[in-house]
């Protein structure tokens, strides 16, 4: 039996891995899985919506009244207002420096640890994260690095976490902080991906740096500027730890995922809540699209 | 989110080990050495703030509130070990360092084992619908997770689970599922065919060539996963918030620390010395293999 399947896989060689016909023990294979995934992803799904056309305590239908809500609230406004903020300067600047860092250090003999140094805070939880940068933006200056810093230039003293003006930029600095280590190897992986011929080719046909960089370098790291850029796209949009202890959404700093921790599991109103975290859903449909036509490409390549 | 760029990572990967190459690709004509002081600028700039708070940690409580850490660098020294004593004696940080290893170790095997299950059916089984299945649990990747815990709290606590470790066992290996069978999926359906065709001619069960050929050959994968898992549930405060926040005895560090935090001001010693005892285990794991880490960021690194 086992023959004549070998034979059968030598001498068509179906895409299919494994040979052996189809194999119904496979379903107790991925049974737990499938099940804890349709428990906690399927199931789940369709109970918020439901949730997010109810009431606070899904006693009775309300129809769009808690979308209305989250589009014509002042918090709420606020928080989809920030959270916009967020996704702009988050991506940008931790793309950007990485970008940045990853072409310098991709020269530089101490390369490993350089890359260990910006690396580090990914280890951190959000949670250390900002008791760390409590050190730093402090309004003391026996305590906050920053305003003691700055206290020798003679700026006076700055409330970095409670000034509405300053202060979500503070915070999408802690963000820039924690993650600029990771787009920086991605990319860096990506810039040593370049062939060496198509770069001495390149310098042949008497390109200059900047040549060699829009023309040559950008194209070709193109598409993992991308997938880092969709990551950050993805964490930012569920960003709350960091504004959870730092601010607590208070003095303007308030985002979607702190308001659906604040409605649903503070005020209790699940409405309210799940509405919000239908938002955060649809607004990483397309991704999830991307993703699944990206596997189903390669798969069809392998 | 490089999600599917496994074939490409791997050559990539190869390289991104390997020595700098002569010159770097772009800045060849700047002077080396200003490059090299530049990244040493940045990244002594990006070590400034966890530095300043394993210094702060070390400092006594007087010293903390009264002059900045960089103060204590220069004599007369002053440091002390009596804030990690505290910390760890009286405000309950012993038992949240406990309870996040509690949670931390089930909650990466768990989804390991049936993560590794599932994606070896899917690499190398046939069975109906195995595609759609699969792409199904891809697509999952990077649904937030905020969708299901309003339904999942309502159902833990209908069955008694809300504020018990078993709570955040169950759901952080179901969150952590897509991810694990995504990844190894990828990984087991990359081994050589011919070893699982002669194992299977050996008249191998699929049990046996799992555990003797599939686990053995995958050490890498396995260990990209359990150190992303074990971080990612070491270092998660919203799910332990919902789940256990109202169970005091239960609670990871990050949610005992994230509350102490509220009550700042007098509390900096108990702060610095808390949230240490915090990062150093995932420190410790990082360092010690922070090749695995890398390998499993470039083999993709999306979770919902």
């Amino acid at each position: 039996m086992a023959t004549v399947a070998r034979e059968r896989v030598a001498a068509t060689a179906p895409p299919e891995k494994g040979g052996r016909g189809i194999s119904w023990t496979a379903l107790i294979w991925i049974a737990p899985a499938v099940l804890l995934i349709v428990a906690f992803f399927i199931y789940p799904l369709i109970q918020t919506l439901i949730y997010s056309f109810e009431n606070a305590d899904s006693t009775k239908f309300v129809g769009f009244k808690n979308y209305i809500f989250i589009g014509t609230d002042p918090d709420m406004i606020e928080a989809l207002r920030n959270n916009l903020l967020w996704l702009v300067l988050g991506t940008l600047l931790t793309v950007g420096l990485g970008l940045i860092i990853a072409v310098l250090v991709d020269r530089v003999k101490i390369e490993a640890i350089i890359k260990s140094a910006l690396f580090i805070p990914m280890a951190i939880s959000f949670v250390g994260a900002s008791v760390i940068w409590k050190f730093v933006y402090d309004y003391s200056p026996q305590i906050g690095l920053l305003n003691a810093f700055l206290g020798l230039f003679h700026v006076p003293q700055q409330a970095w976490l409670q000034n509405p003006a300053i202060d979500n930029f503070a915070l999408i600095v802690i963000y820039t902080w924690m993650w600029t280590g990771f787009s920086m190897v991605i990319i860096s992986a990506a810039l040593k991906g370049i062939p060496d011929d198509v770069i001495e080719a390149a310098k042949m046909d008497g390109a200059g740096r900047f040549t060699m960089f829009w023309s040559i370098m950008m194209p070709m790291i193109g598409p993992t500027l991308g997938v880092v850029a969709t990551t950050m796209i993805i964490n930012i949009l569920k960003i709350f730890d960091v504004i959870y202890v730092e601010t607590g959404g208070n003095y303007g700093t308030d985002v979607v995922a702190m308001e659906f921790y604040t409605r649903a599991f503070t005020d209790l109103d699940y409405g309210k809540g799940s509405a919000l975290a239908i938002l955060l859903t649809v607004v990483i449909i397309p991704v999830m699209i991307i993703n699944v036509r990206r596997m189903r490409r390669e798969e069809q390549g392998r | 989110m490089s999600v599917t760029e496994q074939p490409a990572v791997s050559s990539v990967r190869a390289k991104a080990l390997a020595q700098p190459r002569e010159g770097g690709v772009f800045l060849r004509s700047f002077n080396n050495s200003l490059v090299t002081i530049l990244v040493v600028v940045v990244a002594v700039l990006w070590s400034i703030p966890t530095f300043g708070l394993f210094i702060s940690s070390f400092r006594p409580p007087q010293a903390i509130a009264s002059s900045g850490w960089w103060t204590g660098l220069l004599p007369p020294w002053q440091f002390t070990i009596q804030n990690y004593v505290n910390v760890i004696q009286s405000s309950g940080m012993g038992q949240a360092f406990l309870s996040s290893l509690i949670i931390s170790i089930p909650a990466t095997i768990l989804p390991m084992l049936l993560g590794a299950f599932a994606a070896y059916a899917f690499a190398w089984m046939r069975f109906p619908f195995r595609n759609a299945l699969f792409f199904g649990v891809v697509a999952m990747l990077v649904v937030p997770n905020q969708i299901a815990l309003a339904p999942i709290l309502t159902i833990f606590t209908q069955l008694g689970l809300t504020g018990q470790y078993a709570a955040l066992w169950i759901a952080h290996t179901a969150f952590g599922l897509p991810f694990a069978v995504f990844l190894l999926r990828n990984f087991f359906a990359a081994l050589p065919k011919d070893l699982l065709e002669s194992a299977y001619i050996d008249g191998a069960s699929n049990f046996r060539t799992f555990w003797t050929i599939i686990i053995p050959l995958s050490v890498p994968a396995l260990a990209s996963l359990a150190i992303f898992q074990f971080m990612w549930v070491w270092n998660d405060l919203l799910i332990a918030l919902i789940f256990v926040g109202s169970n005091p005895a239960h609670a990871p560090m990050t949610v005992v620390v994230a509350n102490l935090v509220g009550s700042y001001g007098e509390d900096w010693q108990l702060l610095t010395a808390a949230s240490f005892l915090m990062m150093i285990l995932p420190l410790v794991v990082f360092f010690s293999m922070q090749r695995y880490f890398i390998r499993g960021i470039l083999a993709g690194s999306v979770k919902g």
